[in-house]
C-alpha cells in the first residue's frame, strides 16, 4: 500500500523531474537532493524524509518526455518512489527500468494526493476510491531486465558468461 | 510482406534474413556516442564489473566517440572534474573519436557526429542524449538510450533487448514557401500527432521535398522527431545523403544506400503538403503546442538564441545574417548565436555571417548546448521571453522556471530579433 503523494498532469518533462541546471551531479547517490527541484515545497518534504518509501506520484500521459538524462530516474529511485501513469516517455521507461524505479502503466488511473492504492500484478486498486484500474505489462523487451532487478545486475551476467 | 528501413537495419545488425515488429532483438552498435553524461556511463560501466574479478573492459574503442558540448568550457568544478575524469579515462582505454572543447575539431554531438563522418546509411547509432535521432538524417538507426544502457553497450557491443519498433510514413511533397523552413514543417507535424503522438515508433520521412532537402534540413527534421517521442525519424539515404558524405563529410567508403521495401507495413501514413505551411511557433511550455507565428505575432521577447543541435547549422545562419545584415537589433532585445560546431563557426566567419549577425547586435558564443538545456550561459530572468531555434520549450527548460521559451525557425528568429516582438518573417 502506498499513499498517493503527488498528483501530475500530461508531458512531465526531464527538465520537471530533474531541472538541468543540476545535470552535473550525476551520481545516482547524489541525485535524490534535486528532484522536483523547482517544485520547492515537494522537494523540501522529499529532503526532509517527509515522504516515507513506497510513496506513489500518480502521472498523466507521456510522463519522463524530453532529454534521456538518467538523474530523472535516478532522483526518483534515490526516494523509492513508484510512478503510476497511463504512459511513459520510452528513454524514461527504460531508464526506470534498468535502475530498478518502479513505473505502473494505467490507462485508466483515478487517483487524489492522499489516496491510498493497492498496486497488484495486473491492476491497481484506490483502496480511498474503492476503484480498481487495469495495469499493463511493461514492454516485454524489458521483462528480463526487470526479472533481474536492473540492467547492472542483468548486464554483469552477460559480461562474466562472455568471458567464460 | 515487406520492411521499413529500420526493420531492414534492425535485421541486419542482428544478424538475421528478416525482423518483424514487436520481435526482440540485440542489435550489434555501430556507433556510441556520449558527451559530458559519459562520467555517469564510465560510472555504471565500472558497476557492471564490480564483484566480477575481471578487469573493465571496452568492447571496440574506435566505436566510441564522446564530444564535450553541454557545458563548454566548464561551468563549475564539478563539471570541470568530471570532464577530467572523462579525459582519463579516454586516455586509458584509447578512445579515438574523442572530441575535447577545441576550435580545430570540437562543436555539438549531433553535428560533430555527421560532419566527421562518423554516420553512415544503414548503421546503427546508439547516444546517451535523446536528440541522437538526428542521424536518421544520413539513413542510420540512431536512437537515445540512458547512461547504465550505454555502460552495457560498451560491455557488450550491443543493444540489449531491443523491440522492433513500429514506423510511421509521412510523406511530404510540394515546395516549402519562401522562409518556410524545415523548422516550420517538424513543428507543424508535431502539433499535429502530439508530444507522444510517436512514442516508441520511428518516423520515417518521404515525398518530393525530403528529396529536394539538404542534410541540414533533414537533420532538424529527424532532431526533433524525439518531440513527437519518436524513437528515432529517419530519411530513406539517397542522393544528396552521397552528396553530403563525399563533400561534407569526407566518406570516400562505398555508401549503402537501401531503403524500405515498397510493402513495407506503416501504423499510419501522414501526409503534408509543402506548399500550405506557414512559420510555425511551438509556444509555452510544451512542444506540441503550435501555432502559426501570425497568431502570436506582436508577443514582446526579451532574448533570441539562433543555435544548437537543431537550427546552429550554416545555412540557419547564413538565413539570420541575411536578415539582420545592415540593420539593428530591436532596442531591448539581446541575442545570442551559438553554431554546431566549430568548423560551422569558421565557415560563418569566412563567409562574413558572423560579422553581419555581430554588427546588427548579435552575440556569438562558442558551440555548445548549454543555453538551450539552461546549464551554462544565456539564463533567462523571472517573466522573460526567449524566442529560440532550439528544440524545448518545457518549464524551466532556459534555467527558470518563471520564464517562458517559444521555439521556432532562425527566419522567425531574426526577423524577431528586428523588431522585438514575434514577427512573421514574410512581412
Amino acid at each position: 500500500m502506498g499513499t498517493v503523494v503527488l498528483k501530475l498532469g500530461n508531458d512531465i518533462s526531464t527538465d520537471h523531474i530533474y531541472p538541468g541546471r543540476f545535470m552535473a551531479t550525476v551520481l545516482p547517490s547524489e541525485t535524490p537532493q534535486f528532484c522536483f527541484a523547482d517544485m520547492t515545497e515537494f522537494n523540501a518534504r522529499l529532503r526532509n524524509k517527509a515522504v516515507p518509501p513506497g510513496s506513489v506520484i500518480v502521472a498523466g500521459q507521456n510522463f519522463g518526455c524530453g532529454s534521456s538524462r538518467e538523474q530523472a530516474a535516478s532522483t526518483l529511485k534515490g526516494h523509492d518512489l513508484i510512478v503510476v501513469a497511463p504512459g511513459f516517455a520510452r528513454i524514461f521507461l527504460q531508464n526506470a527500468i534498468n535502475l530498478g524505479l518502479r513505473t505502473v502503466i494505467c490507462p485508466e488511473i483515478e487517483a487524489s494526493e492522499g489516496d491510498e492504492l493497492e498496486i497488484g500484478a495486473d491492476s491497481v486498486t484506490n483502496v480511498t476510491s474503492g476503484k480498481r484500474f487495469a495495469s499493463q505489462p511493461l514492454p516485454k523487451a524489458r521483462q528480463a531486465i526487470v526479472d533481474a532487478g536492473g540492467l547492472i545486475p542483468y548486464a554483469r551476467k552477460l559480461v562474466v558468461e562472455q568471458a567464460s | 510482406m515487406g520492411m521499413t528501413i529500420v526493420q531492414k537495419i534492425l535485421a541486419r545488425a542482428a544478424g538475421r534474413s528478416s525482423v518483424a515488429i514487436g520481435d526482440v532483438v540485440e542489435p550489434r552498435v555501430d556507433l556510441a556516442m556520449s558527451h559530458e553524461n559519459a562520467a555517469l556511463v564510465i560510472n555504471q560501466f565500472h558497476e557492471i564489473y564490480k564483484g566480477t574479478g575481471l578487469e573493465p573492459h571496452l568492447w571496440d574503442p574506435d566505436r566510441i566517440a564522446i564530444i564535450f558540448d553541454h557545458r563548454v568550457p566548464a561551468e563549475s568544478s564539478k563539471t570541470a572534474t568530471n570532464q577530467k575524469k572523462i579525459r582519463d579515462f579516454v586516455a586509458k582505454h584509447g578512445i579515438g573519436r574523442f572530441h575535447d572543447l577545441r576550435g580545430d575539431e570540437g562543436g555539438i554531438c549531433h553535428q560533430i557526429l555527421p560532419e566527421s563522418g562518423y554516420v553512415l546509411p544503414g548503421r546503427v547509432v546508439v547516444g546517451t542524449d535523446s536528440h541522437t535521432t538526428s542521424h536518421g538524417a544520413l539513413g542510420a538507426f540512431a536512437f537515445g538510450v540512458g547512461a547504465t544502457e550505454m555502460a552495457a553497450v560498451w560491455a557488450l557491443g550491443r543493444v540489449l533487448n531491443v523491440e522492433v519498433p513500429d514506423t510511421i510514413k509521412v510523406v511530404v511533397d510540394g515546395t516549402l514557401p519562401a522562409t518556410v523552413l524545415p523548422k516550420d514543417l517538424i513543428l507543424h507535424l508535431i502539433g499535429r500527432i502530439s508530444a507522444e503522438g510517436a512514442n516508441f515508433k520511428v518516423i520515417e520521412f518521404h515525398g518530393d521535398t525530403i528529396e529536394r532537402m539538404s542534410t541540414s534540413g533533414r537533420l532538424t527534421l529527424c532532431n526533433m522527431s524525439v518531440e513527437a517521442g519518436a524513437t528515432s525519424g529517419i530519411v530513406p539515404p539517397d542522393a544528396e545523403t552521397v552528396r553530403y558524405l563525399r563533400e561534407e563529410a569526407g566518406v570516400s567508403d562505398e555508401v549503402d544506400l537501401t531503403g524500405p521495401d515498397a510493402g513495407a507495413s506503416y501504423s499510419e501514413t501522414i501526409e503534408i503538403n509543402a506548399a500550405d505551411l506557414a512559420p510555425q511557433l511551438a509556444c509555452p511550455h510544451t512542444v506540441d503546442h503550435v501555432k502559426p507565428v501570425v497568431d502570436v505575432a506582436g508577443r514582446k521577447v526579451d532574448q533570441i538564441v539562433i543555435g544548437s543541435c537543431t537550427n546552429g547549422r550554416l545555412d540557419d545562419l547564413e538565413v539570420a545574417a541575411g536578415i539582420v545584415k545592415g540593420k539593428r537589433l530591436a532596442k531591448h532585445v539581446r541575442m545570442l548565436v551559438f553554431p554546431a560546431s566549430w568548423r560551422i563557426y569558421k565557415e560563418a566567419m569566412r563567409l562574413g555571417y558572423l560579422s553581419e549577425l555581430i554588427d546588427a547586435g548579435a552575440v556569438v558564443m562558442n558551440p555548445g548546448c548549454g543555453c538551450c538545456l539552461g546549464v551554462h550561459q544565456g539564463a533567462l530572468g523571472d517573466g522573460e521571453v526567449a524566442l529560440s531555434t532550439t528544440n524545448r520549450n518545457f518549464k524551466g527548460r532556459m534555467g527558470n522556471p518563471n520564464s517562458e521559451v517559444y521555439l521556432c525557425s532562425p527566419a522567425v528568429a531574426a526577423a524577431s530579433a528586428l523588431t522585438g516582438v514575434i514577427t512573421d518573417p514574410r512581412g
